[in-house]
């Protein structure tokens, strides 16, 4: 509960917020999301001692274990370090913002989403499954996303969004494929698993992947070069946001994987060069341009993208005590630069710009600031006896250590001096040129606002902080980073040899070249910006722009080439992708003749399966001439009946025959209106196309065919043969299954059909065809739309056939017949009237409209299944006994008559309404009353 | 018999899919029509084909497999179901489109120079 509880408050607060602020004043957001953070801080801190001693505390929740998806949190030495930066700084920054928004719109969902992103991030650190720390990952780029575009009507805002969420979403897949193979190499998500020394992930042949997989996902959340891009675009976020997510916590969440996964993916050749030329690049590239930004916020972006590749390189070098500088030099930087942050904030709150070309001087406006600031950034430049200047010297030390080839022995310290070089000319550049160098110039706001007091408190606890760590570096290094750095080695390291950073040795004169550099560097500024202009101007946000802009116009041609509208040609796609994945199938040497002795052919069957096939081909040769065709076609129905009435199946015979008539009588009523003939248009290329296609098709179903029936049946009729007369009291056994064993598919199916109805009662209830094409009736049509013999013979039919109906569904359940095909009959009964009489003559004398038929039919069968339900039994069991009854003889009563009876209702209902409704388009007068 | 009675599932299976790539909607719905017979008829047979066995106890000693007819006659009904939806939609895209080409464009006026 307590781990979990971790991760949920923060979540919950994020949900709980909004609606709690409604109507209240600002101040109650800031305490919840406040008293949030410190709840955390508090829970974590209770059990310091023992994650620090060695302790790994894990809970663990079953899910679904069979897929490996358990939540379960773990937390180690390693995720309490990130946990409590998060949710420590989590407690500055909401003060912070606090001040920073007071109280204007906002703030709320602010908060809100401030609380969402840190259980997303607490999340990731105290994950021990991967696929959830997958989801939390997935979660802060969301937030982020968000986030960043907060001023949602300014357009820098919405594109900085954008980017940051195709970089880390893209990093995030990419992230998702590698954890993926680990845990299909591991048989487990779980880190206790695959941090395991069994794991043995180095030797799995897909250990190039599952790195590189990793590494990208890393490198774009940690905006490691060149994935660095978005970080200096996200600087459009609100400044609570970039110092929270874009300093202290969600950047670091790539450094965290490799730190959490190095037992299982590191000390690997491939490890230490790909992980330290990455983090090298994005040190000297982030440090390089970081000196030439004018924008306070900017330049502190690229000093982050420079930072994080110092400690990613400390964490691809390998060696062994890179870790503990690697994790101070991360806790340094979260202490130093979030205080940075906010004072940019502070400042373009007091100033109204972040232009240091025009903010100088402003010591006199802001001195608390300005000492702040002071420390703060020296502990960024590195000057001496501040964290900046020890986790510096630390890396001086290891970047020697390094054991890279001897011919690169020397590179990596010469570049990690140059580096430093920079990182000391712009800390040095953000505090004097705010806070000194000469006289403010133009400032939209002048003279400068006295920030309120309470948002230097923040700042002015960091550096204080700062101050506190540089003091005490020792007991922090030992007690804390100690322990950390062993969890993310995965086996325990030595003390830390402290000593050495205070030995003037080489790594002292490193430390000393890079200050005195950076101070000649800041010095050569106004030449050096000169010459920086003067550079081709590579405006990475452009060339994303551009390509987002070319991806997108590349998939929207694919797209319009694929689907251009043409109905045939996705028909024929679907077609061509059946034959195609089906065929090889098929092809790879499957044996047509399933072994079993074909039965004689009999010369009547013959005949009629003979005629089946060219009514069918028929229809095919003649659709261009509509009424031929469809008379053809309603032939081929009937040889089907036939085929069904042959092959020992009446109720499919009596099914299909009533059917048919129905849907050709349908598809008349519709050929009154659509033209009489199809028009020749298909292309000699079109009709090849259209037949090998048909023919392939045709030809793989035949075969498929032919394979099942030539193969001995295995089947599980028996269970139905043996039980259908004493387990549902009924001979016709397909009755039996239909309304008793499937009774539920059959309620499926006849509302399905009576979705169907009211769907054609909706789509004709506005239609008016009045375009019938005149000159084309007296060709075919009659000119009497109800003549005499037909009037006078369908009267005595219609109690004739209601008869045939009820006897044909009271036998259902033990000979052919039942709901469906009395329902059927019924129905063709009643539409021979509306042809024979008119449909005005008809309607006239229907006892009740149809839609409340269908409705009756279904609340019927679904009654009688319900009903089961009060005498115990499961949905639809059925239930029947047999009786003598006076004047009717002995008499056998089923509940599954009741559920046929529904059948039977819904579909005289559907197929009713169906009907009539198609017919009253054909009338002359047009729609009139509504039927149904 | 098998192999005739596959021979016209697969020429049914032929004429029904050559007419549903027709382009005018009245033969594309014969050609689901057709279709539908010869899906129906390809389910039937996995039940396997036995002359004068109806699956109606007491009616013959060895009743073919009645699961495949349970399964055929709704298919049947729902099929019917499904064509009178088809009408009913190539009816009201012929109104509205004033074409009853299945692309609701005719091709011929785009052919037209």
């Amino acid at each position: 509960m307590m781990l979990l509880s971790i991760v949920a408050l923060p979540l919950l607060g994020a949900l709980v917020t909004p609606l709690v602020s409604r109507r209240s004043t600002a101040m109650l957001p800031t305490l919840l999301a406040g008293a949030i953070g410190l709840a955390v801080v508090s829970i974590l801190l209770s059990q310091a001692m023992d994650v620090l001693a060695g302790t790994v505390l894990i809970e663990h929740y079953p899910w679904l274990p069979g897929i490996g998806l358990s939540p379960a949190f773990r937390l180690d030495a390693l995720g309490l370090f990130f946990a409590l930066i998060i949710a420590g700084m989590g407690i500055l920054i909401t003060l912070y913002a606090h001040f920073y928004f007071a109280g204007k719109h906002g703030a709320v969902r602010f908060h809100s989403l401030m609380l969402a992103f840190m259980g997303a991030m607490l999340g990731i650190v105290t994950s021990e499954n991967l696929l959830f720390m997958l989801v939390f990952w997935e979660m802060t780029s969301l937030v982020s996303f968000v986030l960043i575009g907060f001023h949602q009507d300014e357009r820098p805002a919405r594109r900085g969004a954008r980017m940051t969420l195709v970089i880390t979403g893209g990093g995030g897949l990419a992230l998702m494929a590698g954890v993926l193979l680990i845990g299909n190499s591991v048989g487990s998500f779980r880190l206790s698993d695959i941090l395991a020394p069994e794991a043995a992930l180095t030797a799995d042949p897909l250990y190039p992947w599952m790195l590189g997989l990793v590494l990208i996902g890393a490198m774009t959340k940690s905006a490691q070069f060149p994935f660095h891009l978005w970080l200096p675009n996200a600087m459009t976020a609100p400044t609570p946001v970039s110092a929270y997510l874009h300093s202290a916590t969600m950047v670091k969440a790539g450094i965290f994987l490799l730190a959490r996964l190095n037992p299982a993916l590191g000390d690997t050749e491939a490890w230490l060069y790909s992980i330290s030329t990455a983090g090298m690049a994005t040190l000297l590239t982030g440090a390089f341009i970081a000196m030439f930004k004018h924008d306070t916020k900017e330049l502190l972006a690229y000093s982050t993208v420079s930072h994080l590749g110092l400690i990613t390189l400390l964490m691809g070098l390998s060696t062994r005590m890179a870790m503990v500088a690697a994790l101070f030099h991360l806790l340094n930087h979260a202490l130093f630069k979030a205080p940075l942050f906010m004072m940019a904030g502070a400042v373009q709150k007091a100033t109204g710009t972040r232009d240091m070309r025009r903010i100088n001087g402003l010591w006199r406006t802001l001195p608390a600031l300005a000492v702040i600031s002071a420390i703060a950034a020296a502990s960024m430049a590195g000057l001496p006896l501040l964290g900046g200047y020890l986790s510096k010297k630390m890396f001086f030390i290891e970047s020697m250590n390094a054991s890279v080839t001897p011919t690169l022995q020397w590179l990596t310290p010469a570049l990690a001096a140059i580096a430093g070089l920079f990182s000391a000319a712009y800390s040095f550049r953000i505090f004097h040129n705010v806070f000194f160098n000469g006289k403010p110039r133009n400032l939209p706001v002048w003279p400068p606002k006295n920030p309120d007091v309470g948002i230097q408190v923040p700042p002015a606890v960091l550096a204080l902080a700062v101050v506190l760590v540089s003091w005490h570096a020792k007991t922090v290094v030992h007690g804390l980073i100690g322990p950390v750095a062993s969890a993310a080695e995965g086996s325990v390291l030595p003390a830390y040899d402290m000593h050495q950073l205070h030995h003037i040795g080489t790594a002292f004169f490193m430390s000393l070249a890079a200050m005195l550099g950076g101070l000649l560097l800041y010095m050569a500024r106004e030449p050096l910006f000169r010459l920086y202009d003067q550079l081709p101007p590579a405006d990475a946000r452009e060339i994303f722009e551009w390509l987002m802009t070319r991806t997108g116009s590349a998939a929207e041609r694919l797209v319009h080439g694929l689907e251009n509208g043409s109905v045939q040609r996705y028909v024929a796609l679907i077609i061509l992708s059946a034959i195609v994945l089906a065929g090889p199938v098929l092809l790879s040497g499957i044996q047509w003749h399933g072994g079993e002795t074909l039965t004689p052919i009999d010369p009547l069957t013959a005949l009629g399966l003979v005629l089946l096939m060219a009514t069918a081909i028929g229809t095919v040769l003649g659709h261009h001439q509509r009424l031929f065709a469809l008379l053809l076609l309603g032939s081929a129905g009937l040889f089907v009946t036939l085929t069904f009435a042959r092959f020992s199946a009446p109720d499919l015979a009596l099914t299909q025959l009533s059917v048919e008539v129905m849907a050709v009588i349908i598809m008349m009523l519709a050929l009154s209106f659509l033209p009489q003939t199809t028009p020749r248009e298909s292309s000699r290329l079109r009709k090849g196309r259209d037949l090998s296609l048909a023919t392939l098709g045709g030809l793989g179903v035949g075969l498929v065919s032919f394979a099942i029936m030539t193969r001995p049946q295995s089947t599980i009729a028996a269970f139905f043969l043996s039980q259908s007369k004493p387990g549902g009291g009924g001979s016709n056994v397909v009755n039996v299954i239909l309304v008793d064993f499937r009774g539920f598919d059959t309620l499926g199916e006849i509302t399905v059909l009576g979705i169907a109805a009211v769907a054609v009662f909706a789509l004709t209830r506005n239609l008016q065809l009045k375009d019938r094409i005149p000159q084309e009736r007296g060709q075919y049509w009659a000119s009497n739309p109800h003549p005499l013999i037909l009037r006078t013979m369908a009267r005595p039919i219609l109690p004739i056939a209601l008869m045939v109906s009820a006897y044909i569904f009271l036998r259902g359940h033990n000979m052919p017949g039942g709901g469906f095909i009395a329902g059927l009959i019924t129905a063709v009964a009643l539409s021979l009237q509306y042809m024979a009489g008119s449909l005005a003559w008809a309607h006239g004398r229907m006892l009740t409209p149809f839609r409340p038929l269908i409705g009756l039919g279904l609340l019927l069968a679904c009654g009688t299944g319900l009903g089961s339900l009060l005498f115990g039994e499961a949905f639809l069991s059925s239930w029947f006994g047999h009786y003598d009854l006076p004047l009717l003889g002995h008499l056998e009563l089923a509940t599954a008559l009741l559920f046929d009876l529904g059948v039977f209702t819904t579909v005289v209902g559907a197929t009713l309404l169906i009907l009539a409704n198609l017919g009253k388009l054909m009338t002359v007068h047009g729609p009139g009353e509504e039927i149904g | 018999m098998e192999a005739l009675y596959a021979i016209a599932v697969g020429v049914l299976t032929t004429c029904g899919l050559y007419l549903v790539l027709r382009g005018r909607t009245f033969p594309v719905i014969m050609g689901l029509t057709l279709l539908s017979h010869g899906v129906n008829l390809f389910l039937f047979a996995s039940g396997r084909l036995a002359l004068a066995a109806p699956a109606v106890i007491g009616e013959s000693a060895r009743p073919t497999d009645p699961l495949p007819q349970a399964l055929v006659l709704t298919a049947i009904v729902i099929s019917f179901a499904m064509t009178a939806f088809v009408v009913v939609l190539a009816l009201r895209a012929a109104v509205e489109l004033r074409s009853d080409h299945v692309d609701g464009v005719d091709p011929e006026e785009d052919w037209r120079p």
